[in-house]
């Protein structure tokens, strides 16, 4: 007698659990697959994880949740080799309730998170690979793990298998993604005493700051560099695009050096430990490149659906989001015994109502665009250090002086009608 | 002086649980030799998992992140990428 759920979840990672929490909570039986040791044992994530998605499916979390820092500041670094221009923000109102986002460390976070679906009545199945989907007259009624006699059925799949995901793949709902599809991130752990912590990024205790950066840190490259304060540690990253990579014939690790070792970045970590190394791919192919979701008896939610928008950095918060949605949408069948794809569909109609469709949509070839013309990264973030170098340099020249020099840096009249036609095709990619 | 600068200082941070046989397979090892000079995932493998031996990939999947780069990455698609079984393989600790 074959095992049978309701709904199986393929993958404990912020879609899965948060689906198959929303499940458990309604009274549907679920399996949570996960093939690590532990829930966020494969996990990586530079480390946002934002406050309303998580609220959405667990009211206060905070209160109890494995958190880093709350953040107060966001900065942006435009950098070049030795020069930064930096926009920040920050507001005390994201330092205390409601908060805006958190710091984590995902091996944690994500622990926590599973073992509070457990406690709805999820059941969590740990170091168990779902190996394909079980196929049978146009409809998936189950899943094959590598376990001994591992066939186990359920009304519904739900694909929360992360970017690689080879069962989506499996069924046909999308083809092997391609390397400007997805981004190579490289981050490592440093550990760094809280106070040092502090003093260097300019906050209380129980306060935190992100850092995005632009420009050198991937040596002109698409794609950033990031630095984000955990509670006694810094999480200092790099991703670009893996066609990049491709590209430049760049070694991804030798650029996270490059990074560290930067001298706009190497005061913030200096004598700090390193502790952990970590590698992981990142959905990067926005809206264009959103598979199937939905067919019968299946779902697909998270970063197995490509929902991350790269440009505000959110993925997460949209994995939380889809995995809520695809749980709405399964207890709606469940209810009238109808799981098939005309049924299921109606989650991908909520997932494009939703934030997540609107900002995929809004963003949707904003990566393509900067990908194809790397000048923005290569040569306009130079030049904006350069304009901001010659008028903040107080040496005798007058100001209608400097102007002229930062106008003539701009190049020939040829090239500063690049410059305003690349201006003009930047804001058309991000309005 | 920053600490852990070579990928296999990296390497030694990270916790695997390894299987005793690969997850990551070559299929057609000649593709490698005749038709692919750059040896790119020999590049932008972040584990340095592929290493060129003269004439042959040598493939050290024990250190793999399961990223996947090098299924996506490689030109003529001649890496057969699986997860490696259930609890094997990369386990993050914090991160």
């Amino acid at each position: 007698m074959p095992e049978k759920f309701d709904c199986i979840v393929v993958g404990a990672g912020p879609a899965g659990t948060a689906c198959a929490y929303e499940l458990a909570k309604a009274g549907v039986n679920v399996l949570l697959l996960e093939r690590g040791e532990y829930p966020g044992a494969k996990n990586v994530m530079g480390g946002v994880l934002y406050r309303k998605m998580m609220e959405d499916i667990i009211p206060e979390f905070y209160k109890e949740a494995p958190l880093e820092r709350p953040i107060v500041e966001q900065r942006f670094m435009m950098m070049d080799k030795e020069s930064a221009v930096t926009f920040s923000y920050k507001g005390l109102e994201w330092g205390r309730e409601p908060y805006n986002n958190f710091t984590v460390l995902r091996a944690k976070f994500d622990q926590w998170f599973a073992e509070k679906a457990v406690e709805q009545g999820a059941l969590l199945v740990c170091e168990t690979v779902a190996v394909e989907c079980i196929v049978e007259n146009g409809r998936v009624v189950g899943v094959r793990t590598d376990r001994p006699d591992g066939d186990i059925y359920a009304d519904v799949v739900v694909l929360a298998d992360g970017v690689n995901s080879l069962l989506a793949k499996q069924l046909g709902f999308h083809r092997e993604w391609r390397p400007d599809e997805v981004a190579l991130a490289t981050m490592e752990i440093l550990k760094l005493d809280k106070n040092i912590i502090e003093d260097r990024f300019n906050l209380e205790p129980n306060q935190g700051c992100t850092i995005e950066i632009f420009g050198d840190a991937t040596k002109g490259i698409v794609g950033t560099g990031f630095l984000y304060t955990n509670k006694d540690t810094l999480s200092i990253g790099v991703g670009t695009l893996l066609s990049g990579l491709i590209k430049h014939k760049m070694k991804p690790y030798e650029l996270l050096e490059y990074v560290k070792n930067h001298p706009m970045i190497r005061p913030y970590i200096q004598g700090s430990e390193p502790v952990e190394y970590l590698a992981h791919l990142i959905p990067e192919g926005g809206y264009h490149s959103i598979p199937k979701v939905a067919g019968n008896g299946v779902l697909v939610v998270g970063d197995a659906a490509q929902l991350v928008n790269a440009i505000h950095r959110e993925g997460s918060n949209m994995a939380m989001t889809s995995g809520r949605l695809a749980a709405e949408t399964i207890i709606m069948a469940k209810a009238q015994n109808d799981f098939s794809e005309s049924m299921l569909d109606q989650y991908r109609m909520k997932l494009m109502e939703s934030f997540i469709g609107q900002d995929l949509k809004k963003y949707k070839d904003a990566t393509h665009h900067f990908e194809r013309f790397p000048q923005y990264f290569e040569q306009y973030i130079p030049m904006m250090n350069r304009a901001a170098s010659q008028m903040f340099t107080v040496d005798g020249t007058s100001k209608w002086e400097k102007q002229q020099k930062i106008w003539r840096d701009l190049g020939s009249t040829k090239q500063k009608f690049k410059l305003a036609r690349d201006m003009m095709k930047a804001w058309k990619v991000m309005k | 002086m920053m600490k852990a600068q070579t990928i296999e200082e990296k390497q030694y941070l990270v916790r695997f649980n390894a299987d005793t046989k690969s997850h990551l397979h070559v299929l057609d090892p000649n593709i490698c030799l005749t038709k692919c000079p750059d040896k790119i995932c020999t590049i932008f493998c972040p584990a340095s998992v592929y290493k060129w031996e003269e004439v042959r990939m040598h493939v050290g999947y024990e250190g793999c992140h399961e990223c996947g780069s090098c299924r996506i990455g490689c030109p003529y698609e001649n890496i057969q990428w699986e997860y490696p079984r259930g609890g094997y393989g990369i386990v993050f600790r914090l991160g």
